[in-house]
């Protein structure tokens, strides 16, 4: 297959793809780049030339930017900490055998087939509601005064909102992890006298590791961007604006695209810190 | 102290029985190799003994107390996997250290004797490699060390040579026996391979579909098979069971003789046949004689490299007082 011929006839089919690709990329993050450096107000004089540095200082210096960063760190790290906790627990638990099986799983896969408004609606009226929500009639059944979610507990709210998205995720990738372990290193560990928590925390987890990293990088990206939740539910009020709702408020809200593009690059930067940083933390364990 | 008993014990997977009522007593040093044909049950009995499997009914002593209800992990037992089962994200150090560890035993005394087994399987080059790192045979050790850190009651293996290639599995093979002669500690050793079994065993438990067909040191089982089973299995090549008008000529069902014990004559032999396939090995032949009327291909152990050749005439006489005597149920007839 890799006779010279074959290789440029396969770069030559491949172009229009990448092209394509390239341009999709390419086209909005040079925009996002022009613009940060331009005063742009389309309601308010539209164009009005280059600003230099202007948008880059005024967005990190307004006092909303810094608990943005905080709010945003805050979400992806806890919605995190519990998928994967709470992933590692389903997987173990979807891989015993049991009574109807195949619907139970297809059961826990679903949340991750709904689309994030729709979930965050149905979370909203359906269960936080403190009146007509489930939570609200549970709370009152025990005789405890109804939360009211979305603005007493909103980021709670919206972190459990996101994690029950995100869970199906991390546990269908840990299940396909588990179910790849060994049962005879289980059993001579058994034969070796571990305990079935020792079994856990010396052969499941560590073949687990791979897996987790996997389910931290790739959650991580998709974190980092979370807003639908957010715009359906609090809408960033009750200090739930991360850095993504911020740069929406900015442009769509405040109507000024120059100060939002340059929040953009900011949000890119801040992407590739945390990758970076993950990469090296938890990228070792896909080295061997 | 390794000594272990099972008293009617059986195993069923839900309606089917995989092992009928079965008694054995495996005494202290000896080293037993239960072997049969696959699917016979033999990697279920010996996790009924290590605990991994709990028996239907019946019991397992050890050392004189009752092991029925114990976990694994109590019964001192250790064993050998057939996969090796090593623990891959540690290194072989940690693999060999893990039952210590597990123990709680103190460091000192867990380096003493991870070192101890090290040099006692060679492995003292490899302690900090990964398993992933290292040969089939050097893995197979490092199983064989984890086993004998623990200083066990008795030792299981489950197969552990059917991952190896022909040359390392003659090596491995001596290499067990020798430490079980330095050890003197039990070991159960399950294998299909009949050569293993002679080879190894102080005693040799032949299975069948879960029932034992006789139990026996490898010369007893050579030399006086309990039935036809035990006959055909034992011994390599096969014995010929012969049965029809030969077998009653000397008042049997069935009679089993050898390929070693059948002599090549020039002429005028009891049996006469061509040859089809001749296996030279050099230090003998094997002859599959067809056409000798008996009903069945004839296998021959010639000794040295006899010159017959496909589609040659073969005169046979067997020796007299080897021949194997069986009944309509397949029993030996003394
Ligand atoms: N978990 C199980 N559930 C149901 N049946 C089983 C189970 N384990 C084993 N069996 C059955 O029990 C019988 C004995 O199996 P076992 O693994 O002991 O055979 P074996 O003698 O070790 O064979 P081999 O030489 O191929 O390893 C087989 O017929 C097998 O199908
Ligand atoms: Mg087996």
């Amino acid at each position: 297959m890799a006779t010279k011929a074959s290789r440029s006839a396969a770069r030559l089919m491949m172009a229009p793809a990448v092209i394509l690709l390239l341009g999709w990329m390419l086209v909005p993050l040079i925009m996002t780049l022009w613009f940060s450096f331009r005063t742009y107000l389309p309601l308010r004089g539209g164009d009005q030339g280059w600003t230099g540095f202007d948008n880059y200082v005024r967005f990190v210096t307004s006092s909303a930017f810094w608990p943005a960063v905080l709010t945003t760190l805050t979400i992806v790290l806890s919605v995190l900490i519990i998928t994967v906790a709470l992933g590692v627990l389903l997987a173990l638990l979807l891989d015993k055998p049991m009574w109807g099986q195949g619907i139970v799983r297809i059961l826990v896969i679903a949340p991750f087939f709904v689309m994030p408004t729709v979930s965050a609606l149905v979370w909203k009226n359906m269960f936080m509601d403190p009146v007509n929500g489930l939570f609200a009639h549970l709370w009152r059944f025990f005789g405890a005064e109804p939360v009211s979610w979305l603005s007493d507990a909103a980021m709670p709210a919206i972190i459990m909102i996101v994690s029950w998205q995100w869970l199906p995720f991390a546990t269908l990738i840990l299940l396909t992890a588990i179910q790849s372990l060994d049962s005879e290193q289980l059993e001579a560990a058994e034969m070796d006298g571990a305990p079935t928590l020792k079994r856990f925390y010396h052969i499941i987890l560590p073949h687990l590791s791979r897996a987790i990293t996997i389910v931290i990088l790739i959650q991580t990206i998709f974190l980092l961007a979370v807003f639908a939740e957010i715009f359906v539910t609090t809408g960033g009020a009750f200090g739930t604006r991360t850095l993504s709702y911020l740069i929406f408020q900015r442009v769509l809200e405040s109507q000024n695209i120059g100060l939002g593009s340059a929040g953009g690059v900011y949000a890119i930067i801040l992407a590739n810190i945390v990758a970076i940083f993950l990469m090296r933390i938890v990228g070792k364990n896909l080295d061997n | 102290m390794g000594q272990i008993q099972l008293n009617q014990v059986t195993k069923s997977f839900g309606d089917v029985e995989v092992i009928p009522p079965l008694d054995l007593t495996i005494h202290d040093g000896e080293f037993t190799v239960f072997v049969g044909p696959s699917g016979c049950g033999k990697s279920t009995l010996l996790r009924l003994i290590a605990g991994l499997e709990d028996i239907t009914t019946g019991h397992i002593e050890i050392d004189g107390k009752d092991a029925t209800a114990l976990v694994p992990a109590k019964r001192g037992l250790a064993m050998v996997f057939q996969s090796y089962a090593l623990y891959p994200h540690m290194s072989v150090r940690k693999n060999i250290a893990f039952p210590l560890r597990m123990a709680k035993m103190p460091q000192s005394e867990i380096d003493a004797r991870v070192e101890n087994a090290a040099s006692v399987l060679n492995l003292k080059d490899y302690l900090d490699r990964r398993p992933g790192q290292l040969s089939g045979g050097q893995r197979q050790r490092v199983a064989i060390g984890r086993a004998i850190v623990r200083e066990p009651a008795a030792f299981l293996f489950d197969e552990p040579l059917s991952n190896l290639d022909a040359a390392l599995r003659v090596g491995m093979r001596m290499e067990i026996s020798e430490l079980h002669k330095k050890l003197e500690t039990t070991m159960i050793y399950v294998t299909h391979d009949q050569v293993e079994a002679m080879t190894m065993a102080d005693k040799i438990v032949v299975l069948q579909a879960g029932v034992i067909e006789q139990v026996g040191s490898p010369l007893e089982l050579y030399r006086s098979p309990r039935n036809t089973f035990v006959a055909g299995f034992i011994g390599s090549p096969k014995m010929n069971l012969i049965t029809g008008p030969e077998a009653a000529k000397h008042d049997a069902d069935t009679i089993g003789i050898r390929p070693e014990h059948i002599d090549v004559v020039e002429s005028g032999g009891t049996w006469e046949g061509t040859v089809g396939v001749a296996e030279h090995l050099g230090s003998d032949t094997f002859f599959h004689i067809h056409n000798t009327g008996l009903g069945e291909t004839i296998t021959v152990r010639a000794i040295g490299d006899v010159s017959l050749k496909h589609g040659d005439t073969i005169h046979l006489t067997p020796r007299a007082d080897e021949i194997h005597r069986f009944d309509a149920q397949g029993l030996r007839i003394a």
